[in-house]
């Protein structure tokens, strides 16, 4: 089987990989890239785990074959903390205790930061909707919804003061 | 791993109706929400994969004629953007919305749901009401058909090999027209519909119906256009009495299955149950649209 050469764009920086055809981004994201924080769940598009943005918009990696992302742009839970310093949506998730086990962890992050670049003061219902393609078996969702409230009161403070 | 698979994306019409006609087992990718899963659970092994998404004008929403025209590989949330296609259909934007999740509908299609074929496929039996068309492009040119003359059975369609939809069409709203969807589902979010109903409908002035269509999905092999419940309310004020008529056309037409999510006698009561309930939805709305 011909490898495929795919050139991409992933947290900003120019990347190249090879790929067999049917592999999807998710594979080519943890085994050719090694960024391993996606993570595979379901590999069906019902656990949202290996939730990345793709020009934009947010998607399951497990859903995307990594051929289609020739010339794209891709956002992975990688490129979300500012070097060490954490984005307030990762901040909160860890103030509020919104993980035990942390598989799901990066699929909530990259699905809720995904929200607030869309909406910045979400009802406590729009974030129940907007989250229900990602699941947590751990804790239950009531702290990660307060953690995604705290995080948007505090960007929306963050962009009054600026 | 899918073995010896080949993989292009073709950026115009012509050049992948070529690599489908070279190609039987070649399959084509719009939003691949089913495609990829099915791909992967070996369900299905095609040879290829021909990705819609770089030909020119396959996404988005675009008018012409005063008819909507939506890209076969228009994601279901590019839908809830354009503004017009909401007022005019919103009944259509919704039923692709409760499609899976955000991240399934930032990929899915409406013409993917339609094509997958599955008699549960949200957005189909509202695309049916609204007296929606696809466009189909092949080795033997294109033809328009109506919506509901592509899904044959459950994963089974009527495109003939070399086929695929290229856009689907919906017509110009009328004047006092408007339409909902409503699915049951045991869940809030993220299921798969035991029953759905689309109703697009047209009231005048006085309040009468002058036109009205009744599809229902999840009842059936394929989607139901159910002519008799869309029958029951031309000409009436849609009381409750033709309610009621709709309720009984609509279980008259089910033909549903036994499965883990509803009984057919649970189906069949439901599908009457909820059809009322979305004329009603689509009365408001045409009323406060005229």
């Amino acid at each position: 089987m011909s490898k495929l050469l795919v050139t991409t764009s992933v947290n900003g920086d120019a990347e190249q990989f090879l790929c067999d055809p049917g592999a999807t981004l998710l594979e080519a994201l943890r085994e050719e890239l090694s960024l391993t924080g996606s993570k595979e769940g379901c590999g069906s598009g019902d656990c949202g785990a290996c939730t990345v943005v793709l020009d934009g918009e947010m998607v399951c990696s497990c859903l995307v074959l990594a051929a289609e992302v020739e010339g794209r742009q891709i956002a992975t839970i990688e490129g979300v903390a500012d070097g060490s310093v954490l984005h307030p949506v990762q901040r909160k998730f860890l103030e509020h205790g919104a993980l035990q086990c942390g598989f799901c962890t990066p699929g909530f992050i990259m699905a809720s930061k995904a929200l607030l670049d869309h909406n910045p003061a979400p009802t406590e219902s729009e974030i129940r909707y907007w989250l229900a393609g990602n699941l947590c078996r751990c804790t239950g969702y009531d702290k990660i919804v307060r953690a995604v409230q705290d995080a948007a009161a505090e960007l929306r403070q963050e962009r009054t003061a600026a | 791993m899918v073995a010896s698979l080949g993989f292009h994306a073709p950026g115009t019409v012509d050049e992948a109706i070529g690599l489908l006609a070279g190609d039987p087992q070649a399959r084509v990718l719009a939003g691949g929400t089913d495609l990829i899963v099915q791909m992967r659970s070996g369900r299905i092994a095609p040879s290829a994969i021909v990705d819609l998404k770089r030909i020119g004008g396959i996404s988005g929403v675009r008018v012409e004629g005063g008819r909507f025209v939506i890209g076969a590989a228009t994601p279901c949330t590019a839908l809830k953007d354009d503004k017009a296609l909401v007022a005019a259909w919103p009944g259509v934007v919704e039923a692709a919305n409760l499609i899976g999740s955000v991240q399934v509908r930032n990929r899915a299609t409406m013409a993917g749901n339609l094509c997958n074929a599955s008699p549960a496929a949200d957005s189909v039996p509202a695309l049916v009401a609204a007296g929606a068309t696809a466009v189909i492009a092949g080795p033997n040119g294109r033809r328009e058909v109506p919506v509901e003359a592509i899904p044959a059975g459950p994963g089974t369609t009527s495109l003939a090999s070399g086929e695929f939809v290229v856009e689907i069409r919906l017509p110009v709203q009328t004047k006092g027209g408007s339409d909902a969807y409503l699915r049951s589902i045991p869940r809030t979010e993220m299921d798969i519909a035991v029953v759905g109903a689309g109703v697009s409908l047209v009231v005048g002035t006085d309040g009468i119906c002058t036109a009205a269509r009744v599809a229902v999905g999840a009842v059936a092999p394929t989607v139901l256009l159910v002519a008799e419940a869309g029958a029951a309310l031309v000409g009436s004020a849609i009381d409750d009495a033709a309610l009621d008529r709709v309720a009984e056309a609509v279980r008259a037409a089910c033909k549903p299955i036994d499965d883990k999510r509803g009984t057919a006698e649970y189906r069949t009561a439901m599908a009457g149950v909820l059809a009322k309930r979305t004329v009603k939805i689509a009365l408001e709305r045409a009323r406060s649209a005229s």
